[in-house]
């Protein structure tokens, strides 16, 4: 069997298992077998304890939902992103789609609008921000480097920024001021299985066309000249690839907030797995992504009396682990083995 | 092998800037095409405009009668390879999957490569004698055999004409002579090869014919005898330049250097030349000079 298989089969048990446990932490604690007793009576179409039930059901499990999708976009989303930029320093929030993205859910979120309006708001300001960032690197002389796309990402990010706080100075600051803060940091707490239902969906639409087209965004890592002499539409190529991974970030932004550094981390770490050929990065940086949302937002609710953001968590982790990425790269281009 | 390729009357330029025009000649099957010139004078545009990566200024280039203009971007990739100057990509990538991705335009949009594919690499690779490194990553390999990897993509590709940007550009005196030595065997098997030097020499070892694209857009081809002569060179490179024959008989070229006579003049009138007092030739020509 190949490693990659074996590493995906892992990955997938090593998240059932994260969900099974994850899904019984919690003020209302329920021990893993009978989670796993519960789902099969759900499944077999019984009632099991009624208490049970509505904890899984209603509260934990939309959440657990949640981040597998939150943790699978952004990961799946960072993987596409470096591979076609050829460049292993971005990411959806240093491209500046994710503050892109937050500027439109945060529009969607003052004027009360439902999810699926949000989602569509993010999407056009995440499409929106990734497009003025290439636009921008472009027009600079240096426009090869990596310093220059993540500068650019830098300045686009703070535009949105800037006209997410204009935003926030406009909202009502009893109702909706303390919504749209709170969900900045990003957070899964609020999440409802009416949103799952509307955000899953668009999250795996999202991943089609990347799993589809797998090998030729591995090819294109060899840069535009070489993919297009081995048979690559380069532009459509990427076109696709920009626009799906851009709809998954806006999607999950829609419902968790701004998570950072998720994009980032996780492909590298699945990289030092299987390797940066992207048909086998792609799969395993969907399921460490997954993992690790649904870690980190267990540990998110259970770790202190309050609700820690999950942004917080992230970017504890995140920075860290950024500058160790740093100390390893060549800022021309790709790190070396 | 029956392709035809067939360059007519083309204008090559960059963003509509035009280079170098009246390029305008027919190419043989199993027949290799060195390409010279100075600096920036077109030659990598050249190649770029031939694999369809932009457009020419003026006239077409037909293979088989089509304009390559008009194929799709596999339609191409399946006649035309490509061995760049230098690989630009992921140096983590295994040898191997750089290899295989030149089976790219063999496999369906939506797919990934099967084990055929696979196969077709390592025997690629075999080809070029790199299988043993199949498994390790490109950053790791030494600069002439990272050449190998991308000359073993352009074999995986299974394409008939094959494009070779400067190819020995890095390498040192012995990857170079075997390099040369590929070149012929690729040609031999069917192949047909242009490569871009910017060696002249080189040309008398492999070029059926050799193109020469010239400052004032002006372009020349011919036989290296034809072309190759001393006067167009030291135009060429803008430099004084002489080519003298080897003991062997093989050509070299050195600057006219004031003051010191040529190996022929010597050879000639003066008799045997004292080892001491032999003109100074670049390093890689003077164990060839000593044969």
């Amino acid at each position: 069997m190949r490693r990659t298989t074996i590493v995906v089969i892992g990955l997938s048990l090593v998240l059932t298992a994260a969900v099974t446990i994850a899904a019984g932490v919690g003020p209302y604690r329920i021990p893993p077998g009978d989670v796993i007793a519960a789902i099969a009576a759900r499944l077999a179409g019984e009632d099991g304890d009624p208490n049970i039930a509505t904890v899984l059901f209603r509260v934990r499990l939309p959440r657990i939902a949640a981040a597998i999708a939150v943790g699978a976009a952004l990961s799946g989303a960072g993987a596409a992103y470096q591979n076609i930029f050829r460049n292993p320093l971005v990411s959806p929030d240093i491209l500046g789609v994710s503050a892109g993205a937050g500027f439109g859910a945060v529009i969607g979120i003052l004027l009360g609008l439902p999810v699926v309006v949000i989602e569509a708001l993010g999407f056009i300001g995440g499409a929106s921000s990734v497009i003025l960032v290439a636009a921008v690197a472009r027009m600079l002389p240096d426009r090869g480097n990596v310093l220059v796309l993540v500068l650019a990402g830098v300045v686009v990010g703070s535009l949105a920024s800037a006209a997410i706080s204009f935003v926030k100075i406009i909202a009502d600051p009893y109702e909706q001021l303390p919504m749209i803060t709170y969900w900045l940091l990003g957070s899964l707490s609020g999440v409802r299985l009416s949103d799952v239902l509307v955000v899953g969906p668009t999250v795996v639409v999202g991943l089609v066309p990347l799993f589809l087209l797998r090998w030729r965004i591995g090819v294109l890592s060899l840069g535009d000249d070489d993919a297009r002499a081995l048979g690559i539409d380069v532009g459509r190529t990427r076109v696709w690839v920009i626009g799906a991974a851009t709809l998954v970030t806006a999607a999950v932004v829609a419902i968790s907030g701004v998570i950072g550094w998720v994009g980032l981390m996780v492909p590298h770490m699945a990289r030092l797995v299987v390797g940066p050929r992207f048909d086998r990065l792609l799969p395993a940086a969907i399921l460490m992504g997954a993992i690790f949302m649904v870690v980190v937002d267990t540990l998110a609710r259970t770790l202190a009396r309050i609700e820690i953001p999950i942004g917080i968590l992230t970017a504890l982790v995140g920075g860290a682990i950024f500058v160790w990425l740093l100390s390893r790269t060549r800022l021309g281009g790709w790190r070396q083995p | 092998m029956s392709t035809r390729l067939r360059f007519e009357h083309v204008t090559i330029g960059n963003g509509g800037r035009p280079l170098v025009d009246g390029i305008d000649f027919d190419v043989a099957a199993g027949s290799v095409t060195c390409v010279i010139g100075p600096n920036g004078v077109g030659k990598t545009t050249l190649f770029r405009t031939l694999l369809g990566l932009v457009p020419p200024i003026a006239g077409r280039i037909l293979l088989d009668d089509r304009d390559v203009a008009t194929l799709r971007r596999t339609a191409i990739a399946r006649r035309i390879a490509l061995v760049p100057q230098s690989y630009q990509g992921d140096p983590g990538h295994a040898a191997l999957d750089v290899v295989i991705m030149g089976r790219t335009a063999r496999i369906g949009l939506f797919g990934g490569p099967v084990r055929q594919d696979e196969v077709a690499a390592r025997r690629a690779l075999d080809d070029v004698g790199m299988a043993d490194l199949a498994g390790r990553p490109v950053g790791l390999l030494s600069g002439g055999q990272r050449q190998l990897v991308l000359i073993a993509r352009a074999l995986a590709q299974q394409a008939e004409i094959v494009v070779m940007d400067e190819p020995a550009a890095s390498l040192d005196v012995g990857h170079r002579i075997a390099l040369l030595r590929r070149v012929r065997a690729m040609a031999a098997s069917g192949l047909t090869l242009f490569v871009s030097t910017h060696e002249p020499e080189q040309a008398f070892e492999v070029a059926d014919r050799v193109a020469v694209l010239g400052p004032g857009a002006r372009f020349e081809i011919g036989t290296a005898e034809d072309i190759l002569t001393a006067e167009r060179l030291s135009t060429l490179y803008a430099t004084d330049l002489r080519l003298e024959r080897t003991v062997s008989g093989r050509r070299v070229l050195v600057p006219a250097a004031p003051g010191h006579a040529s190996l022929a003049e010597r050879g000639s009138d003066a008799g045997p030349v004292p080892a001491g007092a032999r003109p100074t030739a670049p390093m890689h020509l003077k164990k060839e000079l000593e044969t």
